[in-house]
């Protein structure tokens, strides 16, 4: 099931929560030994989780199955503070152009969650009117991408680091859901009961 | 309707003061025959700035009741990034009820479509358009404009920060040598393949050269944006 929840309601999904968050420690501290800190509850996080962005999360039994973080380029964003030196031009700032970063799977997950996880964000991106999706990713996720018929536009690496350039269209709608074994109403459903959740316990006030 | 769109963003961008500001939210609820638009600057120090089309009564109304603590719409969007369908929003709560009740009364609407906007230093503002039709019409037309009332609701946050003399004055208005680079050999004529090879980078990146210059110039497609990189001078073909 794919999950659309900005980070101030993590927290009423806290195994949704948990899980994600050790996973991510496994897959980015663990695996791919990236300079990023693990606390004392076994979860990776950073400064841009605390930016309120939005996670798109696909769920195995009640458990995180892959994620992806994203956040607006018109905000801090990780591509523009801190590795602006994979962008040509140093510098990406649209509203219609949002960063994904975190992509994980969780161990022992493969090419068809990663699918239904580009699915759920293409899907962000034709609801809330966004052209492109920009991340910073291993060198090694490239072969994954490839895998998954999702392959970002590589603009720069550097390190065995890359950003690059997501955009979706019919065709990979169509090629997404097959892979991922997900319907594209299926989608649809998921992403209104998201939305009608979003919506509520306000408690946050300007 | 989208070459009146392009013209008031032009007059969007030269306006110069909060009167100017004003007609142009007038200006754009006849374009898009909408009943409202308002753009309302939330500040958690208590200034508050707002221009639109919303009845004075309302308007008072609004500040006298301190409804922006119960706003429905405002605690809503505060903690999103995404453009908002009124529908979408929690009016499960007596409050909630009672508010909709009275700003219907008060002839906002029963449709709503806001888009949450963030500016340097916490600044958050709110770009609305609502009207009163069913929910089909409403759906296609916030399908059919999303984009633009996205980028119009940019141009103005741009322009109220302007007014305040904000320090920064958001996203450098100038492209950048790649920008620079895509938007002259489009203006010259080439085509997206020729202008990808020349400048050595895949057609998608040049797409988000486009996409971000665009954003910058305020612009409503790429045509658009090209005229304007001439008109004020960014590029020199």
């Amino acid at each position: 099931m794919l999950h659309f929840i900005y980070a101030c309601d993590l927290a009423n999904y806290p195994q949704l929560q948990t899980t994600m968050f050790q996973d991510r420690a496994r897959q980015f501290k663990d695996r791919l030994k990236w300079d990023v800190s693990v606390d004392d509850q076994g979860w990776e996080r950073d400064q841009y989780d605390d930016l309120n962005p939005l996670y798109v999360i696909l769920s195995d039994g009640g458990r995180h199955a892959a994620s992806m973080r994203l956040l607006p380029t018109t905000g801090p964003t990780m591509v523009n503070d801190h590795f602006d030196n994979l962008l040509p031009d140093g510098r990406l700032h649209s509203a219609q152009i949002w960063e994904c970063t975190r992509f994980c799977l969780a161990p022992g997950q493969g090419t068809a969650a990663a699918s239904a996880l580009q699915l759920g964000g293409g899907h962000i991106m034709q609801r809330f009117g966004v052209d492109h999706l920009v991340g910073v990713f291993d060198k090694l996720m490239t072969r994954i991408y490839r895998g998954i018929g999702a392959s970002p536009d590589v603009m720069g690496t550097d390190n065995g680091i890359c950003a690059g350039l997501w955009s979706f269209d019919d065709a990979s709608f169509a090629d997404l859901s097959r892979r991922a074994g997900i319907a594209l109403d299926q989608v649809d459903t998921w992403f209104a009961d998201s939305l009608a959740t979003m919506g509520q316990g306000n408690a946050n006030r300007p | 309707m989208a070459k009146q769109l392009e013209t008031f963003l032009e007059h969007l961008d030269q306006a110069s003061d909060q009167a100017d500001l004003q007609a142009n939210a007038q200006d754009l609820r006849d374009i898009l025959k909408v009943d409202h638009v308002v753009y309302h600057w939330v500040s958690t120090s208590g200034q508050q700035y707002g221009c639109g089309t919303y009845g004075p009564d309302w308007v008072q109304r609004y500040v006298q009741q301190d409804y922006i603590r119960a706003d429905p719409v405002v605690l809503g969007c505060y903690q999103r990034f995404h453009p908002v369908d009124w529908k979408r929003l929690d009016w499960s709560s007596k409050m909630a009820r009672d508010f909709r009740r009275e700003a219907i009364e008060y002839g906002v609407g029963n449709q709503g479509f806001s888009i949450p906007i963030r500016g340097p230093k916490g600044q958050f503002a709110l770009f609305t358009v609502s009207h009163n039709c069913d929910d089909a019409v409403w759906a296609k037309f916030t399908e059919d404009h999303r984009r633009d009332l996205i980028l119009i609701a940019h141009g103005f946050n741009q322009k109220a920060l302007e007014f305040e003399g904000a320090a920064h004055r958001g996203p450098k208005k100038s492209l950048s040598p790649r920008e620079t680079d895509a938007m002259t050999l489009l203006a010259v004529g080439y085509s997206r393949a020729q202008v990808a090879q020349s400048l050595a980078i895949s057609e998608h990146t040049l797409r988000v050269y486009i996409e971000s210059a665009r954003f910058k110039l305020g612009a409503m497609n790429t045509t658009h944006a090209v005229a304007r990189a001439m008109s004020q001078g960014h590029i020199v073909v």
